[in-house]
Protein backbone atom coordinates (compact mmCIF):
# COMPACT_ATOMS: atom_id res chain seq x y z
CA UNK A 1 0.00 0.00 0.00
CA UNK A 2 1.08 3.59 -1.23
CA UNK A 3 2.05 5.59 2.01
CA UNK A 4 2.30 9.43 1.80
CA UNK A 5 2.89 12.14 4.51
CA UNK A 6 -0.45 14.12 3.84
CA UNK A 7 -3.89 13.25 1.76
CA UNK A 8 -6.23 15.34 0.59
CA UNK A 9 -9.82 14.59 -0.44
CA UNK A 10 -10.95 17.57 -2.83
CA UNK A 11 -8.85 19.65 -5.24
CA UNK A 12 -10.59 22.72 -4.96
CA UNK A 13 -9.00 25.95 -3.27
CA UNK A 14 -8.82 24.43 -0.20
CA UNK A 15 -7.88 21.29 -1.02
CA UNK A 16 -5.42 23.23 -3.64
CA UNK A 17 -3.60 25.58 -0.99
CA UNK A 18 -3.13 23.10 1.77
CA UNK A 19 -1.40 20.41 -0.83
CA UNK A 20 1.04 23.40 -1.97
CA UNK A 21 2.03 24.32 1.35
CA UNK A 22 2.51 20.75 2.78
CA UNK A 23 4.58 19.78 -0.28
CA UNK A 24 6.50 22.90 -0.22
CA UNK A 25 7.67 21.91 2.81
CA UNK A 26 8.84 18.81 1.57
CA UNK A 27 5.98 16.41 2.86
CA UNK A 28 4.76 13.51 -0.17
CA UNK A 29 1.36 14.75 -0.74
CA UNK A 30 -1.67 13.30 -2.65
CA UNK A 31 -4.42 15.00 -3.66
CA UNK A 32 -7.16 13.38 -4.95
CA UNK A 33 -10.24 14.71 -6.61
CA UNK A 34 -13.64 13.30 -8.11
CA UNK A 35 -13.98 15.55 -11.00
CA UNK A 36 -11.78 15.35 -14.32
CA UNK A 37 -10.02 18.37 -13.72
CA UNK A 38 -8.37 19.68 -11.06
CA UNK A 39 -9.99 23.47 -9.10
CA UNK A 40 -13.22 23.11 -7.84
CA UNK A 41 -15.58 25.77 -8.20
CA UNK A 42 -12.80 27.23 -9.73
CA UNK A 43 -12.96 26.36 -12.90
CA UNK A 44 -16.90 27.34 -13.39
CA UNK A 45 -15.87 31.24 -12.47
CA UNK A 46 -15.42 33.08 -15.39
CA UNK A 47 -15.66 36.44 -13.46
CA UNK A 48 -13.26 38.15 -11.51
CA UNK A 49 -12.44 37.67 -8.57
CA UNK A 50 -12.90 39.36 -4.92
CA UNK A 51 -10.45 39.73 -2.18
CA UNK A 52 -6.84 41.60 -1.96
CA UNK A 53 -4.16 41.28 -4.14
CA UNK A 54 -2.93 37.81 -1.85
CA UNK A 55 -5.93 36.36 -3.21
CA UNK A 56 -5.56 36.95 -6.80
CA UNK A 57 -8.55 39.69 -6.49
CA UNK A 58 -9.01 40.92 -9.90
CA UNK A 59 -8.08 37.31 -11.65
CA UNK A 60 -10.81 35.24 -13.06
CA UNK A 61 -11.78 32.64 -11.14
CA UNK A 62 -10.28 29.55 -13.72
CA UNK A 63 -7.06 31.28 -14.08
CA UNK A 64 -6.59 31.73 -10.51
CA UNK A 65 -7.11 27.55 -10.94
CA UNK A 66 -4.56 27.45 -13.33
CA UNK A 67 -1.86 29.33 -11.21
CA UNK A 68 -2.87 27.08 -8.29
CA UNK A 69 -2.15 23.74 -10.26
CA UNK A 70 1.49 25.50 -11.06
CA UNK A 71 2.01 25.85 -7.48
CA UNK A 72 0.89 22.09 -6.71
CA UNK A 73 3.19 21.01 -9.61
CA UNK A 74 6.13 22.87 -8.53
CA UNK A 75 5.63 21.53 -5.16
CA UNK A 76 5.76 18.09 -6.65
CA UNK A 77 2.02 17.22 -5.33
CA UNK A 78 0.60 13.82 -7.13
CA UNK A 79 -2.88 14.94 -8.14
CA UNK A 80 -5.50 12.44 -8.74
CA UNK A 81 -8.16 13.44 -10.76
CA UNK A 82 -11.34 11.22 -11.49
CA UNK A 83 -10.87 9.84 -8.12
CA UNK A 84 -13.75 9.69 -5.51
CA UNK A 85 -12.70 9.43 -1.91
CA UNK A 86 -14.91 6.38 -0.47
CA UNK A 87 -13.92 5.27 2.96
CA UNK A 88 -11.76 6.46 5.58
CA UNK A 89 -10.66 3.41 8.02
CA UNK A 90 -9.74 3.13 11.81
CA UNK A 91 -6.40 2.12 11.02
CA UNK A 92 -5.66 5.31 9.15
CA UNK A 93 -6.02 3.74 5.29
CA UNK A 94 -8.02 5.78 2.57
CA UNK A 95 -9.88 4.37 0.18
CA UNK A 96 -10.43 5.41 -3.40
CA UNK A 97 -12.15 4.13 -6.65
CA UNK A 98 -12.26 5.67 -9.94
CA UNK A 99 -13.49 4.30 -13.04
CA UNK A 100 -11.94 0.92 -13.33
CA UNK A 101 -10.34 0.05 -9.95
CA UNK A 102 -10.43 0.69 -5.87
CA UNK A 103 -7.06 1.35 -4.26
CA UNK A 104 -5.89 1.59 -0.63
CA UNK A 105 -3.71 3.53 0.76
CA UNK A 106 -2.59 5.45 4.11
CA UNK A 107 -1.44 8.88 5.00
CA UNK A 108 0.18 10.30 8.45
CA UNK A 109 -2.39 13.27 8.31
CA UNK A 110 -5.53 13.35 6.17
CA UNK A 111 -6.90 16.96 5.30
CA UNK A 112 -10.66 17.20 4.15
CA UNK A 113 -11.27 19.52 1.66
CA UNK A 114 -14.80 18.57 -0.28
CA UNK A 115 -16.58 21.16 -0.37
CA UNK A 116 -20.24 21.74 -0.36
CA UNK A 117 -23.23 20.39 -1.92
CA UNK A 118 -25.95 23.17 -3.22
CA UNK A 119 -29.59 23.44 -0.96
CA UNK A 120 -32.57 22.63 -3.12
CA UNK A 121 -36.22 23.87 -2.62
CA UNK A 122 -39.72 21.80 -2.00
CA UNK A 123 -42.50 22.79 -4.72
CA UNK A 124 -44.57 21.39 -6.69
CA UNK A 125 -43.19 20.42 -10.36
CA UNK A 126 -39.72 21.02 -8.95
CA UNK A 127 -38.35 17.97 -10.49
CA UNK A 128 -39.45 18.61 -13.89
CA UNK A 129 -36.77 19.01 -16.72
CA UNK A 130 -35.26 22.62 -16.46
CA UNK A 131 -35.35 23.18 -13.19
CA UNK A 132 -31.90 22.97 -11.91
CA UNK A 133 -29.33 24.32 -9.56
CA UNK A 134 -27.47 27.69 -10.35
CA UNK A 135 -24.19 25.66 -9.67
CA UNK A 136 -25.55 22.88 -12.37
CA UNK A 137 -26.19 26.07 -14.91
CA UNK A 138 -22.88 27.33 -14.31
CA UNK A 139 -20.78 24.06 -15.31
CA UNK A 140 -22.70 23.92 -18.19
CA UNK A 141 -22.45 27.07 -19.41
CA UNK A 142 -18.88 27.98 -18.77
CA UNK A 143 -17.33 23.93 -18.52
CA UNK A 144 -19.76 22.18 -20.74
CA UNK A 145 -20.23 25.10 -22.95
CA UNK A 146 -23.85 24.47 -23.61
CA UNK A 147 -27.18 26.96 -22.35
CA UNK A 148 -29.64 25.13 -20.49
CA UNK A 149 -32.61 26.85 -22.21
CA UNK A 150 -33.02 30.16 -23.53
CA UNK A 151 -34.70 32.27 -20.71
CA UNK A 152 -34.08 31.64 -16.78
CA UNK A 153 -36.18 32.49 -13.28
CA UNK A 154 -33.23 32.34 -11.02
CA UNK A 155 -34.20 31.55 -7.34
CA UNK A 156 -31.87 33.67 -4.75
CA UNK A 157 -30.14 37.03 -5.15
CA UNK A 158 -26.87 36.35 -3.42
CA UNK A 159 -23.62 36.37 -4.81
CA UNK A 160 -23.82 32.97 -6.42
CA UNK A 161 -27.39 33.66 -7.69
CA UNK A 162 -26.05 37.24 -9.11
CA UNK A 163 -23.16 35.80 -10.49
CA UNK A 164 -25.27 32.88 -12.75
CA UNK A 165 -27.28 35.36 -13.46
CA UNK A 166 -24.50 37.46 -15.22
CA UNK A 167 -22.85 34.31 -16.63
CA UNK A 168 -26.09 32.81 -18.38
CA UNK A 169 -26.74 36.13 -19.98
CA UNK A 170 -23.01 35.96 -21.33
CA UNK A 171 -23.78 32.85 -22.24
CA UNK A 172 -26.77 34.59 -24.64
CA UNK A 173 -29.66 33.70 -22.71
CA UNK A 174 -32.23 35.71 -21.18
CA UNK A 175 -32.81 36.34 -17.21
CA UNK A 176 -36.26 37.23 -16.60
CA UNK A 177 -36.03 37.69 -13.27
CA UNK A 178 -34.14 36.86 -9.99
CA UNK A 179 -36.68 36.46 -7.63
CA UNK A 180 -35.75 36.97 -3.33
CA UNK A 181 -37.72 36.12 -0.61
CA UNK A 182 -36.01 38.88 2.18
CA UNK A 183 -37.01 42.48 1.45
CA UNK A 184 -33.81 43.27 0.05
CA UNK A 185 -30.85 41.74 -2.60
CA UNK A 186 -28.81 39.61 -0.09
CA UNK A 187 -25.53 39.93 -2.39
CA UNK A 188 -23.28 42.72 -2.75
CA UNK A 189 -24.41 45.92 -4.22
CA UNK A 190 -21.75 45.83 -6.68
CA UNK A 191 -22.93 42.58 -8.03
CA UNK A 192 -26.91 43.53 -8.28
CA UNK A 193 -25.80 46.89 -10.42
CA UNK A 194 -24.65 44.22 -13.39
CA UNK A 195 -27.38 42.29 -13.73
CA UNK A 196 -29.58 45.21 -12.97
CA UNK A 197 -27.97 46.91 -16.10
CA UNK A 198 -27.96 44.75 -18.16
CA UNK A 199 -32.01 44.51 -18.18
CA UNK A 200 -32.68 41.98 -15.56
CA UNK A 201 -35.79 42.84 -12.81
CA UNK A 202 -34.82 41.47 -9.37
CA UNK A 203 -38.48 40.74 -7.54
CA UNK A 204 -37.33 41.48 -3.53
CA UNK A 205 -39.81 40.29 -1.05
CA UNK A 206 -40.73 37.44 -4.35
CA UNK A 207 -40.26 33.38 -3.91
CA UNK A 208 -41.55 30.51 -6.36
CA UNK A 209 -44.51 28.69 -5.97
CA UNK A 210 -44.42 26.13 -8.70
CA UNK A 211 -42.71 25.16 -11.55
CA UNK A 212 -45.38 24.17 -14.81
CA UNK A 213 -45.21 22.40 -17.74
CA UNK A 214 -46.67 19.50 -20.27
CA UNK A 215 -43.03 17.58 -20.11
CA UNK A 216 -40.71 20.38 -19.71
CA UNK A 217 -40.51 23.53 -17.29
CA UNK A 218 -43.03 25.91 -19.30
CA UNK A 219 -43.58 28.66 -16.40
CA UNK A 220 -42.96 29.44 -13.20
CA UNK A 221 -45.60 30.96 -10.73
CA UNK A 222 -43.91 33.61 -8.50
CA UNK A 223 -45.80 35.48 -5.67
CA UNK A 224 -45.01 38.12 -3.32
CA UNK A 225 -44.16 37.57 0.40
CA UNK A 226 -44.76 39.12 3.62
CA UNK A 227 -41.98 40.15 6.44
CA UNK A 228 -42.40 36.55 8.15
CA UNK A 229 -42.32 35.06 4.48
CA UNK A 230 -45.72 34.19 4.39
CA UNK A 231 -47.49 34.25 0.91
CA UNK A 232 -49.42 36.91 -0.16
CA UNK A 233 -52.63 36.09 -1.57
CA UNK A 234 -53.58 37.22 -4.70
CA UNK A 235 -49.86 38.45 -5.62
CA UNK A 236 -49.29 35.31 -7.83
CA UNK A 237 -47.91 36.23 -11.38
CA UNK A 238 -46.70 33.99 -14.07
CA UNK A 239 -42.81 34.35 -15.73
CA UNK A 240 -42.31 32.20 -19.33
CA UNK A 241 -39.32 30.35 -18.73
CA UNK A 242 -37.74 27.17 -19.92
CA UNK A 243 -34.94 27.59 -17.43
CA UNK A 244 -35.37 27.84 -13.30
CA UNK A 245 -32.26 28.15 -11.24
CA UNK A 246 -32.13 27.36 -7.28
CA UNK A 247 -29.65 29.49 -5.62
CA UNK A 248 -30.52 29.24 -1.98
CA UNK A 249 -27.29 28.62 -0.48
CA UNK A 250 -24.71 25.84 0.13
CA UNK A 251 -24.32 22.96 2.63
CA UNK A 252 -20.70 21.65 3.87
CA UNK A 253 -20.25 18.24 2.21
CA UNK A 254 -19.82 16.81 5.52
CA UNK A 255 -20.27 12.72 5.10
CA UNK A 256 -16.17 11.85 5.25
CA UNK A 257 -15.21 13.66 8.59
CA UNK A 258 -18.62 12.16 9.74
CA UNK A 259 -17.09 8.97 8.81
CA UNK A 260 -13.48 9.54 10.21
CA UNK A 261 -15.39 9.91 13.59
CA UNK A 262 -14.69 14.03 14.19
CA UNK A 263 -17.71 15.26 16.18
CA UNK A 264 -20.06 17.32 14.11
CA UNK A 265 -21.59 20.91 15.40
CA UNK A 266 -24.01 23.00 13.33
CA UNK A 267 -24.05 26.72 12.79
CA UNK A 268 -26.35 28.36 10.65
CA UNK A 269 -24.70 31.37 9.46
CA UNK A 270 -22.28 28.67 8.37
CA UNK A 271 -24.28 26.57 6.01
CA UNK A 272 -25.85 24.11 8.55
CA UNK A 273 -23.89 20.72 9.57
CA UNK A 274 -20.20 20.74 9.78
CA UNK A 275 -16.94 19.11 11.79
CA UNK A 276 -16.66 20.84 15.10
CA UNK A 277 -12.64 22.60 14.17
CA UNK A 278 -10.05 25.11 15.87
CA UNK A 279 -8.22 27.94 14.51
CA UNK A 280 -5.98 25.59 13.03
CA UNK A 281 -8.47 23.62 11.24
CA UNK A 282 -7.87 20.46 13.62
CA UNK A 283 -11.04 18.24 14.29
CA UNK A 284 -11.70 16.36 17.16
CA UNK A 285 -10.02 13.56 15.54
CA UNK A 286 -6.24 13.62 15.68
CA UNK A 287 -4.58 13.88 12.50
CA UNK A 288 -7.34 14.58 10.42
CA UNK A 289 -7.53 18.40 9.64
CA UNK A 290 -10.80 20.36 7.56
CA UNK A 291 -10.52 23.31 5.07
CA UNK A 292 -12.90 25.33 3.01
CA UNK A 293 -16.58 25.42 2.47
CA UNK A 294 -16.62 21.92 3.97
CA UNK A 295 -15.43 24.00 7.42
CA UNK A 296 -18.70 26.43 6.77
CA UNK A 297 -19.57 28.14 3.67
CA UNK A 298 -17.29 31.30 2.78
CA UNK A 299 -15.41 32.01 -0.14
CA UNK A 300 -12.59 30.60 -2.41
CA UNK A 301 -9.91 33.00 -0.54
CA UNK A 302 -11.06 32.27 2.54
CA UNK A 303 -10.81 28.45 1.48
CA UNK A 304 -7.53 28.79 0.12
CA UNK A 305 -6.17 30.33 2.87
CA UNK A 306 -7.44 27.99 5.62
CA UNK A 307 -6.21 25.09 3.13
CA UNK A 308 -2.82 26.66 3.55
CA UNK A 309 -3.22 27.17 7.14
CA UNK A 310 -3.94 22.96 7.69
CA UNK A 311 -1.08 22.57 5.20
CA UNK A 312 1.00 24.38 7.49
CA UNK A 313 -0.03 22.76 10.37
CA UNK A 314 0.37 19.13 8.93
CA UNK A 315 3.78 20.30 7.77
CA UNK A 316 4.49 21.40 11.16
CA UNK A 317 3.87 18.12 13.22
CA UNK A 318 5.62 16.19 10.47
CA UNK A 319 8.21 17.99 11.17
CA UNK A 320 9.15 19.71 8.05
CA UNK A 321 9.02 23.78 9.42
CA UNK A 322 10.47 24.66 12.73
CA UNK A 323 8.43 25.94 15.39
CA UNK A 324 9.63 29.52 14.25
CA UNK A 325 8.80 29.19 10.58
CA UNK A 326 5.02 27.86 10.79
CA UNK A 327 4.19 30.19 13.90
CA UNK A 328 5.29 33.18 11.42
CA UNK A 329 3.78 31.51 8.12
CA UNK A 330 0.67 30.44 10.16
CA UNK A 331 0.38 34.57 11.93
CA UNK A 332 0.83 35.49 8.04
CA UNK A 333 -2.07 33.61 6.77
CA UNK A 334 -4.53 33.99 9.54
CA UNK A 335 -3.90 37.79 9.69
CA UNK A 336 -5.17 37.71 5.60
CA UNK A 337 -7.98 35.39 6.82
CA UNK A 338 -8.89 37.94 9.60
CA UNK A 339 -9.04 40.88 7.00
CA UNK A 340 -11.50 39.23 4.93
CA UNK A 341 -13.71 38.35 7.67
CA UNK A 342 -14.10 42.09 8.83
CA UNK A 343 -16.87 44.55 7.28
CA UNK A 344 -20.96 44.26 7.29
CA UNK A 345 -20.55 41.01 5.09
CA UNK A 346 -17.44 39.27 7.08
CA UNK A 347 -18.40 39.94 10.85
CA UNK A 348 -21.47 37.54 10.91
CA UNK A 349 -18.72 34.93 9.76
CA UNK A 350 -16.08 35.90 11.98
CA UNK A 351 -18.59 35.05 15.24
CA UNK A 352 -19.64 32.24 13.68
CA UNK A 353 -15.96 30.81 13.80
CA UNK A 354 -14.89 32.07 17.14
CA UNK A 355 -18.28 30.07 18.28
CA UNK A 356 -16.68 26.75 16.68
CA UNK A 357 -13.28 26.98 18.09
CA UNK A 358 -14.39 28.06 21.33
CA UNK A 359 -17.19 25.19 21.32
CA UNK A 360 -14.26 22.96 19.67
CA UNK A 361 -11.30 24.25 22.72
CA UNK A 362 -14.65 23.26 25.30
CA UNK A 363 -14.76 20.05 23.69
CA UNK A 364 -11.42 18.99 23.69
CA UNK A 365 -10.58 20.58 27.10
CA UNK A 366 -13.88 18.54 28.64
CA UNK A 367 -12.03 15.05 28.32
CA UNK A 368 -13.92 14.34 24.96
CA UNK B 1 -10.13 65.77 -19.08
CA UNK B 2 -11.11 62.30 -18.29
CA UNK B 3 -11.26 61.29 -14.19
CA UNK B 4 -11.81 58.81 -11.81
CA UNK B 5 -15.09 57.86 -10.31
CA UNK B 6 -16.05 55.25 -8.08
CA UNK B 7 -19.44 53.45 -7.21
CA UNK B 8 -19.24 51.23 -4.59
CA UNK B 9 -20.94 51.29 -1.38
CA UNK B 10 -20.39 48.67 0.73
CA UNK B 11 -17.70 47.46 3.35
CA UNK B 12 -17.06 44.32 0.93
CA UNK B 13 -13.70 42.26 1.05
CA UNK B 14 -12.19 43.71 -1.80
CA UNK B 15 -9.33 46.13 -3.16
CA UNK B 16 -8.30 45.68 -6.75
CA UNK B 17 -8.86 49.10 -7.60
CA UNK B 18 -5.90 50.20 -5.54
CA UNK B 19 -3.66 47.51 -6.64
CA UNK B 20 -4.57 48.36 -9.99
CA UNK B 21 -3.54 51.97 -9.73
CA UNK B 22 0.12 52.69 -9.96
CA UNK B 23 -0.62 56.49 -9.57
CA UNK B 24 -1.98 55.82 -6.12
CA UNK B 25 -5.36 57.63 -6.89
CA UNK B 26 -7.01 54.77 -5.49
CA UNK B 27 -6.67 54.04 -1.36
CA UNK B 28 -8.46 50.85 0.91
CA UNK B 29 -6.94 51.73 3.49
CA UNK B 30 -7.81 48.01 4.85
CA UNK B 31 -9.55 44.87 3.05
CA UNK B 32 -12.87 45.84 3.65
CA UNK B 33 -12.93 49.65 3.72
CA UNK B 34 -14.54 51.44 0.88
CA UNK B 35 -12.08 53.03 -1.43
CA UNK B 36 -11.63 56.43 -1.62
CA UNK B 37 -10.20 58.81 -4.47
CA UNK B 38 -7.63 61.43 -5.34
CA UNK B 39 -8.71 62.84 -8.28
CA UNK B 40 -5.88 65.06 -8.96
CA UNK B 41 -3.74 62.34 -9.02
CA UNK B 42 -5.31 59.90 -11.39
CA UNK B 43 -3.95 59.91 -15.20
CA UNK B 44 -6.95 58.44 -16.70
CA UNK B 45 -5.14 55.07 -17.59
CA UNK B 46 -8.43 53.16 -17.29
CA UNK B 47 -6.53 50.61 -15.67
CA UNK B 48 -9.23 50.38 -12.38
CA UNK B 49 -12.26 50.53 -14.82
CA UNK B 50 -11.03 47.45 -16.57
CA UNK B 51 -9.61 45.84 -12.97
CA UNK B 52 -12.89 46.28 -10.22
CA UNK B 53 -14.26 42.70 -9.88
CA UNK B 54 -17.75 45.00 -9.25
CA UNK B 55 -17.40 47.02 -12.50
CA UNK B 56 -17.66 50.03 -9.67
CA UNK B 57 -15.08 52.24 -11.12
CA UNK B 58 -15.77 54.61 -14.07
CA UNK B 59 -13.53 57.56 -16.14
CA UNK B 60 -15.85 60.16 -17.02
CA UNK B 61 -14.88 63.18 -19.37
CA UNK B 62 -17.59 66.11 -18.53
CA UNK B 63 -15.97 68.60 -21.39
CA UNK B 64 -16.13 65.89 -24.02
CA UNK B 65 -18.48 68.44 -26.62
CA UNK B 66 -20.95 71.35 -25.58
CA UNK B 67 -23.54 69.27 -25.01
CA UNK B 68 -22.10 65.46 -24.06
CA UNK B 69 -20.29 63.70 -21.56
CA UNK B 70 -18.60 60.42 -21.79
CA UNK B 71 -18.70 57.48 -19.47
CA UNK B 72 -16.17 54.65 -19.70
CA UNK B 73 -17.01 50.98 -18.13
CA UNK B 74 -16.64 47.58 -18.61
CA UNK B 75 -19.18 45.52 -21.08
CA UNK B 76 -18.93 41.66 -21.28
CA UNK B 77 -22.02 40.72 -23.43
CA UNK B 78 -21.91 40.18 -27.26
CA UNK B 79 -22.32 41.44 -29.55
CA UNK B 80 -19.51 43.78 -29.41
CA UNK B 81 -21.05 47.27 -29.98
CA UNK B 82 -20.24 48.88 -33.04
CA UNK B 83 -18.92 52.45 -32.61
CA UNK B 84 -21.82 55.03 -33.31
CA UNK B 85 -24.39 52.76 -32.31
CA UNK B 86 -27.28 54.11 -29.79
CA UNK B 87 -27.67 52.27 -26.49
CA UNK B 88 -29.60 52.56 -23.72
CA UNK B 89 -27.95 53.78 -21.03
CA UNK B 90 -28.57 52.61 -17.48
CA UNK B 91 -28.36 53.25 -13.69
CA UNK B 92 -27.64 50.74 -10.88
CA UNK B 93 -31.41 49.65 -10.86
CA UNK B 94 -31.40 48.65 -14.28
CA UNK B 95 -33.63 52.31 -15.44
CA UNK B 96 -33.01 54.02 -18.69
CA UNK B 97 -31.44 57.22 -18.07
CA UNK B 98 -31.20 57.98 -21.38
CA UNK B 99 -30.08 56.81 -25.26
CA UNK B 100 -26.11 57.17 -25.48
CA UNK B 101 -23.91 57.05 -28.29
CA UNK B 102 -21.25 54.62 -28.43
CA UNK B 103 -17.83 56.55 -29.02
CA UNK B 104 -14.93 54.07 -27.91
CA UNK B 105 -14.73 50.17 -28.18
CA UNK B 106 -10.85 49.48 -26.24
CA UNK B 107 -10.61 45.94 -27.37
CA UNK B 108 -10.49 42.81 -24.82
CA UNK B 109 -6.90 42.37 -25.43
CA UNK B 110 -6.21 45.43 -23.85
CA UNK B 111 -6.50 44.62 -20.41
CA UNK B 112 -6.58 40.98 -19.57
CA UNK B 113 -10.05 39.99 -22.13
CA UNK B 114 -12.06 43.25 -20.75
CA UNK B 115 -13.61 45.23 -23.20
CA UNK B 116 -14.37 48.60 -22.39
CA UNK B 117 -17.37 51.02 -23.92
CA UNK B 118 -16.66 54.83 -23.68
CA UNK B 119 -20.23 55.88 -24.16
CA UNK B 120 -21.41 59.84 -25.06
CA UNK B 121 -24.87 61.25 -22.98
CA UNK B 122 -26.34 64.29 -22.37
CA UNK B 123 -24.07 66.43 -19.62
CA UNK B 124 -26.53 66.54 -16.96
CA UNK B 125 -27.00 62.71 -16.66
CA UNK B 126 -23.72 61.36 -16.79
CA UNK B 127 -23.35 61.00 -13.26
CA UNK B 128 -26.40 58.70 -13.28
CA UNK B 129 -25.28 56.60 -15.73
CA UNK B 130 -23.39 52.93 -14.64
CA UNK B 131 -24.00 51.21 -18.37
CA UNK B 132 -25.67 50.20 -20.67
CA UNK B 133 -28.22 47.57 -22.49
CA UNK B 134 -27.22 44.60 -23.81
CA UNK B 135 -28.60 45.10 -27.48
CA UNK B 136 -28.45 48.20 -29.43
CA UNK B 137 -31.35 50.32 -29.10
CA UNK B 138 -34.04 50.35 -31.86
CA UNK B 139 -33.69 52.90 -34.86
CA UNK B 140 -33.69 56.42 -33.13
CA UNK B 141 -33.21 59.69 -34.34
CA UNK B 142 -29.60 61.08 -33.83
CA UNK B 143 -28.70 61.92 -30.23
CA UNK B 144 -31.39 60.31 -29.04
CA UNK B 145 -34.36 61.53 -25.89
C1 LIG C 1 -21.27 30.99 -8.71
C2 LIG C 1 -20.19 31.11 -7.66
C3 LIG C 1 -19.42 32.28 -7.64
C4 LIG C 1 -18.43 32.42 -6.69
N1 LIG C 1 -17.68 33.59 -6.70
C5 LIG C 1 -16.68 33.75 -5.80
C6 LIG C 1 -15.88 34.96 -5.79
O1 LIG C 1 -16.07 35.88 -6.60
N2 LIG C 1 -14.91 35.07 -4.87
C7 LIG C 1 -14.69 34.07 -3.97
O2 LIG C 1 -13.77 34.23 -3.15
N3 LIG C 1 -15.43 32.95 -3.94
C8 LIG C 1 -16.42 32.75 -4.84
N4 LIG C 1 -17.20 31.60 -4.81
C9 LIG C 1 -17.02 30.62 -3.73
C10 LIG C 1 -15.92 29.64 -3.96
O3 LIG C 1 -15.99 29.10 -5.25
C11 LIG C 1 -15.99 28.53 -2.92
O4 LIG C 1 -16.13 29.08 -1.65
C12 LIG C 1 -14.71 27.72 -2.96
O5 LIG C 1 -14.56 27.09 -4.20
C13 LIG C 1 -14.66 26.67 -1.84
O6 LIG C 1 -13.47 25.93 -1.97
P1 LIG C 1 -13.32 24.46 -1.48
O7 LIG C 1 -11.97 24.03 -1.90
O8 LIG C 1 -13.66 24.40 -0.05
O9 LIG C 1 -14.45 23.62 -2.22
P2 LIG C 1 -14.69 23.29 -3.78
O10 LIG C 1 -14.13 24.31 -4.65
O11 LIG C 1 -16.12 22.96 -3.90
O12 LIG C 1 -13.84 21.95 -4.00
C14 LIG C 1 -14.14 20.71 -3.38
C15 LIG C 1 -13.73 19.60 -4.30
O13 LIG C 1 -13.75 18.36 -3.59
C16 LIG C 1 -14.27 17.36 -4.42
N5 LIG C 1 -14.73 16.25 -3.57
C17 LIG C 1 -15.71 16.27 -2.63
N6 LIG C 1 -15.84 15.06 -2.04
C18 LIG C 1 -14.92 14.25 -2.61
C19 LIG C 1 -14.56 12.88 -2.43
N7 LIG C 1 -15.19 12.10 -1.54
N8 LIG C 1 -13.57 12.36 -3.21
C20 LIG C 1 -12.94 13.15 -4.13
N9 LIG C 1 -13.23 14.44 -4.34
C21 LIG C 1 -14.21 14.99 -3.59
C22 LIG C 1 -15.37 18.09 -5.15
O14 LIG C 1 -15.81 17.43 -6.31
C23 LIG C 1 -14.67 19.41 -5.47
O15 LIG C 1 -13.95 19.34 -6.68
C24 LIG C 1 -18.20 31.40 -5.76
C25 LIG C 1 -18.95 30.22 -5.79
C26 LIG C 1 -19.94 30.04 -6.73
C27 LIG C 1 -20.75 28.76 -6.76
S1 LIG D 1 -7.81 55.58 -14.28
FE1 LIG D 1 -5.70 54.89 -13.86
S2 LIG D 1 -4.80 56.58 -12.71
FE2 LIG D 1 -7.01 56.93 -12.68
S3 LIG D 1 -7.68 55.99 -10.77
FE3 LIG D 1 -7.91 54.42 -12.37
S4 LIG D 1 -6.00 53.27 -12.34
FE4 LIG D 1 -5.65 55.17 -11.20
S1 LIG E 1 -12.14 46.84 -6.96
FE1 LIG E 1 -14.18 47.67 -7.40
S2 LIG E 1 -15.60 46.47 -6.13
FE2 LIG E 1 -13.52 46.16 -5.30
S3 LIG E 1 -13.29 47.74 -3.71
FE3 LIG E 1 -12.46 48.60 -5.60
S4 LIG E 1 -14.18 49.71 -6.50
FE4 LIG E 1 -15.07 48.33 -4.96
Amino acid sequence: MKTYDVIVVGAGPAGLGAAIESGKAGASVLLADENDQPGGQLFKQIHKFFGSHDHYAGTRGFQIGQQLLEEAARAHVEIRLSTRVWGIFEDGTVSACTEDESFRCRGTWLILATGATENSLVFPGNTLPGVITAGAAQTMVNLRHVRPGSRAVVVGSGNVGLIVSYQLLQAGMDVAAILEAAPQVTGYAVHAGKVRRAGVPVLCSHTVLEARGERELEEVVVAQVDGQFRLIPGTEEVIQADTLCISVGLTPRWELAALCGCKMDFCGPLGGRLPLHSETLETTCPHVLVAGDLSGIEEASTALDEGRLAGVHAAAALGLLSTAESAEREREIQSRIAALRQGAFGRKRQTSKEQIWSRYHQHQGGGL
Amino acid sequence: MRIIFIDCPQEIPCNPCQSACAAGAIQVPSLTERPRILPEKCVACGNCVAACPGQACFLIDEEYSETEATIEFPFEFLPVPEQGELREARDNEGQTVCLGRVVEVLPRNRWHGTMVVRLAVPKELVRQVRGMARTAAEAQEEGGM
